[in-house]
């Protein structure tokens, strides 16, 4: 289990980051932090500036003021929200998730099966569909046994009985690798039991804290409509099996364990 | 009849060399432009090295050199182009590649006191490639390959997700630059196999006939390598046996290597 300790230093620190896009403020002044051993998910409407704040966490965008702070030599697993390869470019799922990291085939068949995809370590990188992109994606970010995944919308194309599975996938990696993850979703019922802390985003940060807290809070509910909100309880799911992609149910999990926060 | 002989294969022999290693090198540069969708970017570059060979003849300078120097001026304006001007990419690519063009050959048209052979610079003099050419040509093209090989992977990583891997610690912009040089490069030193203005099919049609029948990235470029010395070869045979000009031919033969290898493998959606 995490050691609490390791949290006090943060992996990414955000600090007052403005993003513009030509004369749009996309971000103002946004605070984050993600710490080891942390689901930090950030939710908002479309348009809010998830991915954009996901980006410069990440400095794949410019800040036109703020700061952001990374933990010097720490290993980034990255599912970004696109993703897509050129037809004419041949190359297998297994060799993609090899790419850039000593991994053998053998590594390559244990992550694809972390992400219940293993079918697909030999598929040509363009026929696989979105969801199986997304799972090769994350298993790519797992074989750099990263110290921060961040994940924009990683349930995207993913079928529904996929995407509960999906966050209890997350949560038991960081259990396991005791990871930072930064999470952008859409799914407010299932990610909301998954995560530590939510940072509701409408180029601002309208409000930030624990799940509970944040579900209650008046910029929530505005942001979201009370009668959704309401209808979206904090929920927490078990499962006694679980299905690989095939649909076939897979024996020998254990059940997920739980989000002690 | 071997007497008779001999002095046709002396012929023919530079112009081989020197066809075999500029194809050898086009092969994997090739994937590189098919898989990022550079094609009218190659052409772009290649029609501006008529500019480069008339500031070469101009300034006196060796034509490899001119070349170069041209083609990577176009593609540094090209890439200051595409951040300020609010145009699509492929008007940019457009007004640049038929305005080097038209101003090398309006260029060309000054030189009065150079006998200035306009058909070999646009569809390629292969068979007049001298001793100094094929220095140029393999120097040139080893430098090209071992720059290849050094940044195989982290292009190949770009090629497939330039933010991906830049998370990953990549130095995406050094690899786009030296992209850029090599192909820029390899302009320059294939201009007299094909010429200007087919210079860019020697990169793709090897590169596109290659795709169909290969699983790997490397198998790929290996295979459009082996194609375009196969179109090299076969080319200038044609070219001899029927004195058709042999830049086209050596175009014309890998076409119907492409023809054949997408007959062979029909898509399979």
């Amino acid at each position: 289990m995490a050691p609490m300790s390791a949290r006090t230093r943060p992996l990414i620190d955000v600090r007052a980051a403005t993003v513009c896009h030509g004369t749009a403020v996309v971000l103002d002044r946004v605070d984050l932090t993600i710490g080891r051993g942390e689901i930090v998910t950030l939710i908002g409407p479309n348009g809010s500036g998830k991915s954009t704040l996901v980006r410069a966490a990440l400095g794949l965008v410019p800040l036109a003021a703020g700061a952001v702070d990374t933990a010097s030599s720490i290993r980034i697993g990255y599912v970004p929200q696109h993703f897509s390869v050129d037809s004419t470019l041949p190359i297998t799922v297994g060799r993609f998730l090899q790419l850039g990291v000593s991994a053998t085939d053998a590594d390559c068949l244990q992550a694809l099966t972390t992400v219940r995809a293993a079918r697909i370590q030999d598929a040509p990188l363009h026929r696989i569909s979105g969801g199986e992109i997304k799972r090769a994606l994350l298993a790519r970010a797992l074989l750099r046994k990263p110290d921060l995944l961040v994940l924009d919308e990683p349930s995207a194309g993913v079928d529904v009985t996929g995407q509960a599975e999906l966050y209890d996938l997350i949560v038991k990696i960081r259990d396991q690798q005791n990871c930072g993850v930064l999470l952008v979703s859409h799914d407010l019922h299932l990610v909301m039991a998954a995560t530590d802390r939510v940072v509701c985003l409408n180029h601002h940060v309208c409000c930030a804290g624990r799940p509970d807290a944040v579900a209650q809070h008046p910029e929530y509910l505005n942001l979201f409509g009370a009668q959704l909100a309401r209808r979206i309880a904090v929920y927490t799911h078990h499962h006694d099996h679980q299905h690989d992609l095939a649909g076939k149910i897979d024996s020998g999990n254990a059940p997920p364990p739980t989000a002690d926060g | 009849m071997h007497h008779r002989q001999l002095p046709m294969d002396e012929i023919l022999l530079r112009p081989i060399a020197a066809g075999i290693g500029v194809a050898i090198l086009a092969g994997p540069l090739g994937c590189f432009v098919v898989w990022r969708r550079m094609a009218y970017f190659g052409a772009t570059l290649s029609h501006a090295a008529l500019l480069g060979v008339a500031l070469g003849l101009m300034f006196k300078l060796n034509l490899h050199v001119g070349v170069l120097f041209v083609s990577l001026g176009v593609a540094a304006l090209l890439v200051v182009l595409q951040r300020v001007e609010d145009l699509a990419s492929d008007t940019i690519l457009g007004i640049l590649s038929h305005a080097a063009l038209a101003l090398g050959l309006v260029v060309l048209s000054f030189m009065d006191d150079v006998r200035v052979d306009l058909f070999g610079y646009l569809f390629g003099d292969i068979l007049a490639v001298t001793s100094a050419d094929l220095i140029w040509i393999f120097l040139g093209g080893a430098l090209c390959l071992g720059i290849l090989l050094w940044i195989w992977p982290a292009l190949l990583a770009i090629t497939l997700h330039a933010d991906l891997a830049r998370v990953e610690g990549i130095a995406v912009e050094r690899t786009r630059v030296l992209f850029l040089l090599l192909i820029s490069l390899v302009i320059a030193l294939a201009m007299q196999v094909v010429g200007v203005l087919l210079m860019v099919s020697l990169l793709i049609i090897p590169a596109a006939a290659a795709q169909r029948l290969t699983t790997t990235p490397e198998s790929m470029a290996v295979l459009a390598s082996i194609g375009g010395v196969a179109a090299v070869y076969g080319g200038l045979m044609a070219s001899l046996h029927w004195d058709t000009p042999a830049g086209p031919s050596i175009v014309v033969i890998s076409a119907l290597l492409f023809a054949v290898a997408h007959l062979s493998r029909p898509a399979s959606r």
